[in-house]
């Protein structure tokens, strides 16, 4: 894998090559049934995000420089340097060409995708949670942590049509009840009208955008008993699913709308990272014991695998086993057949199904 | 509740303090204003009684009646009997007479300094025998006196309405032939079928904080028995498990019922506030019908065991080792060089003594007759050999007796019928460096109990495990080193000899460290616990073929159901991940898996001995075919039920979930036109042929250079 086009200041990308390497990796699809080893961060994932078309894949880590990899064979494109900490979480715009991402140094980065530009910063009193694009990619929605007095809050922005009209400013800010707990994931309901957060406070809730009024949240009963790692939504934006720490490590599948509980799917360790098939009807639920305890156990007692679900039946079907760490972050090809795997061990894995695996019958 | 809390939460309740009239309110008379309080714990301390300031004072009862003459002999003898005790205030002995006759009453007071001591003379001294007919009944004076208060408003006892008792052994009528087991996870503790067909457990009842340490079935499984502060309850019965009987005993720390569940002994112990002294120990044994103490022993931890090297404190549990048989007659104890024997007829000592063995380190019963067989180890540096010992009782006639050379330790292992005894001897090498191990095997029923020597293929080899097959002949060993040691298995008969051993077959390099035996025999499982991370391998000895091999990862612990037909493997709270327990099949089939967090203990109820005879069982082991059946019948019924409710069940998921879709389509059609106004008219949705994938070509020139390639010769 080359690593000419890495480049540590801010412009890793080139564009001409990005262009390049974009149209050619459409020629070489072919399936592969090993996963690909992809080693190009230095610390843990924390999430990986696939562009609309599927050909890109972005992955966040907690060394300083998201990184953006061809999704077909893992090469990697180049990095975004400009971060001085850990980056949380990113979004892409539907068109691939914005990228936005929240990092631990406190501020939230646009980014040009083609040419790695940073665009502009929005900088808040703690570090940025999680990123998401609304539907349009006229606004995003920014979780921030609670620090030093600041409280959590998630912060709704107004994205620009040309960088130069950016403004730093909050259209919206948020703020759940309990504020010294993180929130870890909020992302656009449909049609922008409302977001969904959930976080350590193990409460899901629905905000209405246009008022800030907190609209729904969880029942005690039926949701989750410990913290919410993940939070991951259809396509169409008609539900959602999440992934917590709780007791039977948990995922459960939400209707977006009326914040229903449909399904549920219990494993055995914590789980981090969650994932839905967009073509078949399952789900993946990652994680792993505690990254402190990891070294004190037998490798196979640690359960860093990718469990696949069936949606319907809430069956386990299947394990993908290769981490030697916790999965931290799960991400599905928008075309359903290959999903990557990024964990605590500080590699991404990149699987495409093989065959069989579309002909599983539960 | 501060004020201002109570005045935040009237404000809340719209109630003005100035228009109360506090006088107005009638509280409910009582000190509880009629409200009973549910910790037990007051209503002990109303039992506890004040200090009356005569405790140190015992009553001495059924004392020769003496005249004037023998008054002074008397008292001497008195006072010698408790001056061994205790000590005796000064003028604190006083033996009343009779003023009109001059003679003694029979009795006597005696007041010590203490009542640490009083207590001591009276548990001590209590059924002295000073001459047949003169046998001491001693109470504390409190005791005494409220022992009269109590006589003076004697009243007849209601005959309270016989109330049949309810059918304990009903679990064994389940037409389903099912087995129950109870598990603890969490606070809870639950107690299901094994419901083998259906392929998941059947909640029968479940409870939580039933218990606060473990809870144990009986022997025959009549009973659950559970821990309290308070002491030990049994709980049992027809259809839900109810409270049978209650054992006070504070601070109970284990319990053990005797074979036939005739009697429950629990202990406690208490830690020395000096850690010099040895902690103190207290056990009693109950009848577990009645509830009646029918005995209890106090002591140091010193005198219930044999204190390991270094003086280590404490008791190795049992305590009290039942003998075998379902008579529940005989038990007993070892203590440094003493083998005490109870008979439950009395609960005192067989003869009034114990039995003197000089450092007799280790005893067992026979399981099924009244036989301890002893260990001594070698004394004086070798001089005087170790011994294997078989003890009759009660008359406490040596039966067998074998003397052992250069032993560095022995264990004895009992076959459940209590046909053969085996005896692992670890024997030093001559360089008295290190150890090898073989095998003393007796012949309990035969004539004069002959003993055969076995060794190992290769002597030299560690021995990780024994077991004996339940009710048979054979026996399997692990031995060799880790992390691949061999497996053996020996019959005590051969085939043309029923007196000789012989070995049956040899596994090489197996992953296990423990064997466990199905309680029917023939089969066993080889396992491989904590450092092999739960590897079963399930055997059948009858073929000497692996059945299968499988893997409970992290197993803890095994137990096979009391029938032999299916085993429990479970993953306890040692460790943090995936607690839990798998039911397989006798043959390694996998047939349900439960997780439950914080997982701490499994136990299958046991089962009575069946009543069948061992002709008749034979007779159904012959014609298995004819009896089973009826029930492969049912099972197919089953599985076919249970394949209809599974797709039953999958296609009510299925509509449900397909209704899901329909609504998130239409709602996502419904909303297309928002959206595409959201995307500044970008046509949104459906994607595929929206675009084309174009390909480019690039071609730059970046350098152009000429060099001169010189030929090399």
């Amino acid at each position: 894998m080359t690593m000419a086009c890495v480049s540590t200041e801010g412009l890793g990308l080139d564009g001409r090559r990005f262009n390049q390497m974009r149209s050619s990796s459409h020629q070489t699809l072919e399936t592969r049934m090993r996963p690909i080893l992809m080693k190009g961060h230095e610390r843990p994932l924390t999430f990986l995000r696939y562009n609309r078309d599927g050909d890109l894949l972005f992955s966040c880590a907690k060394d300083h420089t998201p990184t953006l990899w061809l999704a077909d064979n893992g090469e990697r494109l180049g990095t975004y340097g400009g971060h001085n900490g850990a980056v949380w979480c990113c979004d892409v715009s539907r068109d691939s060409s914005r990228l936005v991402t929240g990092s631990a140094d406190q501020t939230a980065k646009l980014w040009d995708v083609k040419s790695g530009k940073q665009l502009f910063t929005f900088n808040f009193g703690s570090s940025a949670r999680s990123v998401d694009f609304s539907v349009g990619d006229h606004l995003a929605v920014i979780t921030t942590d609670h620090f030093m007095g600041v409280s959590s809050a998630i912060h709704v922005k107004r994205i620009a049509e040309d960088p130069q009209d950016q403004v730093g400013d909050s259209v919206l800010v948020l703020q759940s009840p309990d504020r010294k707990k993180k929130i870890n994931r909020a992302v656009w309901g449909p049609l922008n009208q409302t977001i969904v957060s959930g976080g350590e406070d193990t409460v899901i809730r629905i905000w209405d955008t246009e008022t800030g009024k907190l609209l729904k949240q969880s029942d005690e009963e039926v949701g989750h008993k410990e913290a919410i790692t993940s939070l991951c939504k259809a396509a169409d934006d008609s539900h959602f699913l999440t992934g917590s720490h709780d007791k039977t490590a948990k995922a459960c599948l939400w209707d977006m709308r009326t914040l229903t509980l449909i399904k549920s799917y219990t494993t055995v360790v914590p789980v981090n990272a969650v994932a839905m098939s967009p073509l078949l009807n399952h789900v993946v639920l990652g994680g792993g014991q505690d990254a402190s305890a990891v070294t004190t156990t037998d490798h196979r007692a640690g359960k860093f695998e990718a469990k696949f679900y069936d949606t319907i039946l809430e069956e386990e079907i299947g394990g993908v086993k290769g981490h030697f760490g916790p999965i931290n972050a799960l991400a599905f090809n928008p075309d359903g057949k290959s999903f990557s795997s990024g964990g605590e061990d500080g590699y991404v894995r990149l699987h495409h199904f093989d065959s069989n695996y579309f002909n599983i019958k539960i | 509740m501060e004020v201002v809390d109570i005045d935040a939460r009237a404000a809340k309740l719209g109630i003005n303090w100035s228009q109360v009239n506090f006088d107005s309110i009638q509280l409910p008379p009582g000190e509880d204003f009629g409200i009973e309080s549910d910790d037990e714990a007051v209503y002990h301390d109303d039992q506890s009684e004040f200090d009356t300031g005569f405790g140190n004072i015992i009553v001495v009862d059924h004392l020769p009646v003496v005249p004037k003459e023998k008054f002074e002999k008397l008292e001497g003898v008195v006072k010698k009997i408790y001056n061994q005790l205790g000590v005796i205030k000064e003028n604190g002995l006083w033996m009343p007479v009779d003023p009109d006759t001059k003679m003694t009453l029979g009795y006597c007071f005696i007041e010590f300094n203490t009542p640490q001591e009083a207590q001591n003379a009276k548990e001590k001294s209590h059924g002295y025998k000073l001459d047949k007919s003169h046998i001491f009944a001693v109470n504390m004076f409190d005791d005494f006196d409220r022992l009269m208060n109590v006589r003076e408003e004697w009243e007849p006892p209601q005959a309270r309405p016989y109330v049949p008792g309810e059918n304990l052994q009903k679990w064994l009528t389940d037409d389903k032939a099912r087995d129950q087991l109870v598990i603890r996870s969490g606070p809870d503790t639950e107690v299901y079928w094994n419901d083998a067909r259906q392929k998941k457990p059947e909640p029968v009842h479940k409870r939580p904080y039933w218990t606060e340490s473990y809870v144990q079935w009986s022997p025959l499984g009549t009973y659950l028995v559970t821990l309290h502060k308070q002491g030990a309850a049994v709980w049992g019965g027809a259809d839900t498990f109810t409270r049978l009987m209650r054992y006070q005993h504070s601070m109970v720390k284990l319990v053990d019922f005797s074979p036939g569940e005739k009697y429950l002994v629990t202990y406690h112990s208490q830690e020395p506030s000096n850690p010099r002294d040895a902690s103190k120990v207290e056990i009693k044994v109950f009848d577990v019908r009645t509830g009646r103490m029918m005995r209890d022993f106090k002591g140091s931890a010193d005198e219930f065991s044999i204190g390991g090297p270094g003086g280590v404190a404490g008791a190795s549990w049992p305590v009290f080792r039942w003998a075998g048989g379902k008579d529940d007659k005989y038990f007993a104890k070892l203590s440094k060089n003493t083998i005490s024997v109870y008979e439950t007829e009395t609960f005192s000592l067989i003869d009034k003594k114990s039995m003197k063995v000089d450092n007799v380190v280790d005893i067992c019963w026979s399981p099924t007759d009244s036989i301890l067989s002893l260990f001594v180890p070698e004394q004086g540096g070798g001089n005087q050999p170790a011994k294997v010992a078989l003890v009759q009782i009660p008359s406490k006639v040596e039966l067998r007796q074998k003397n052992l050379f250069s032993v560095s330790d022995c264990k004895m292992y009992w076959q459940s019928s209590g046909e053969y005894l085996a005896v692992k001897v670890d024997r030093y090498t001559k360089t008295k460096k290190s150890t090898y191990s073989g095998f003393e095997l007796f012949r309990i029923k035969e004539r004069d109990i002959p003993i055969e020597v076995l060794e190992l293929d290769n002597k030299n080899d560690k021995i990780i495990a024994f077991a004996w097959e339940p009710k048979g002949h054979r026996f399997a060993v692990i031995h060799g080193d880790q992390p691949r040691p061999d497996v053996s298995f020996y019959s005590m008969k051969t085939a043309q000899n029923t007196g000789r051993v012989s070995k049956l077959a040899t596994l090489k390099a197996k992953q296990a460290n423990a064997l466990f035996w199905s309680p029917t025999g023939k089969y066993i499982i080889l396992a491989g616990l904590k450092g092999f991370n739960g590897q079963l391998e399930f055997f059948n000895v009858d073929e000497l073929e692996t059945m299968a091999t499988a893997e409970h990862f992290m197993a803890t612990d095994i137990e096979w159901d009391p029938t032999g037909r299916y085993v429990a493997t479970a993953v306890t709270s040692v460790h943090e991940m995936e607690n839990g327990f798998t039911i397989w099949s006798f043959n390694g089939i996998e047939i349900y898996r439960i997780l439950k967090d914080h997982f701490f203990q499994l136990a299958w109820r046991p089962r009575p001995p069946s009543f069948l005879t061992a002709e008749k069982e034979e007779e159904i082991a012959k014609n298995l075919k004819k009896y089973s059946k009826k029930y492969e019948a049912e099972d197919q019924d089953v599985s076919l039920l249970l394949s209809e409710q599974d797709r039953e069940k999958r296609k009510a998921l299925k509509e449900e979930w397909e209704k899901w879709v329909m609504q998130w389509n239409s709602l996502h059609e419904e909303e297309k036109l928002a959206r595409q106004n959201l995307r500044d008219g970008e046509v949104s949705d459906v994607e595929e042929d929206e675009y084309e994938a174009k390909e480019v070509e690039f071609e730059d020139l970046i350098d152009v250079t000429e060099e001169i390639v010189q030929e090399s010769m």
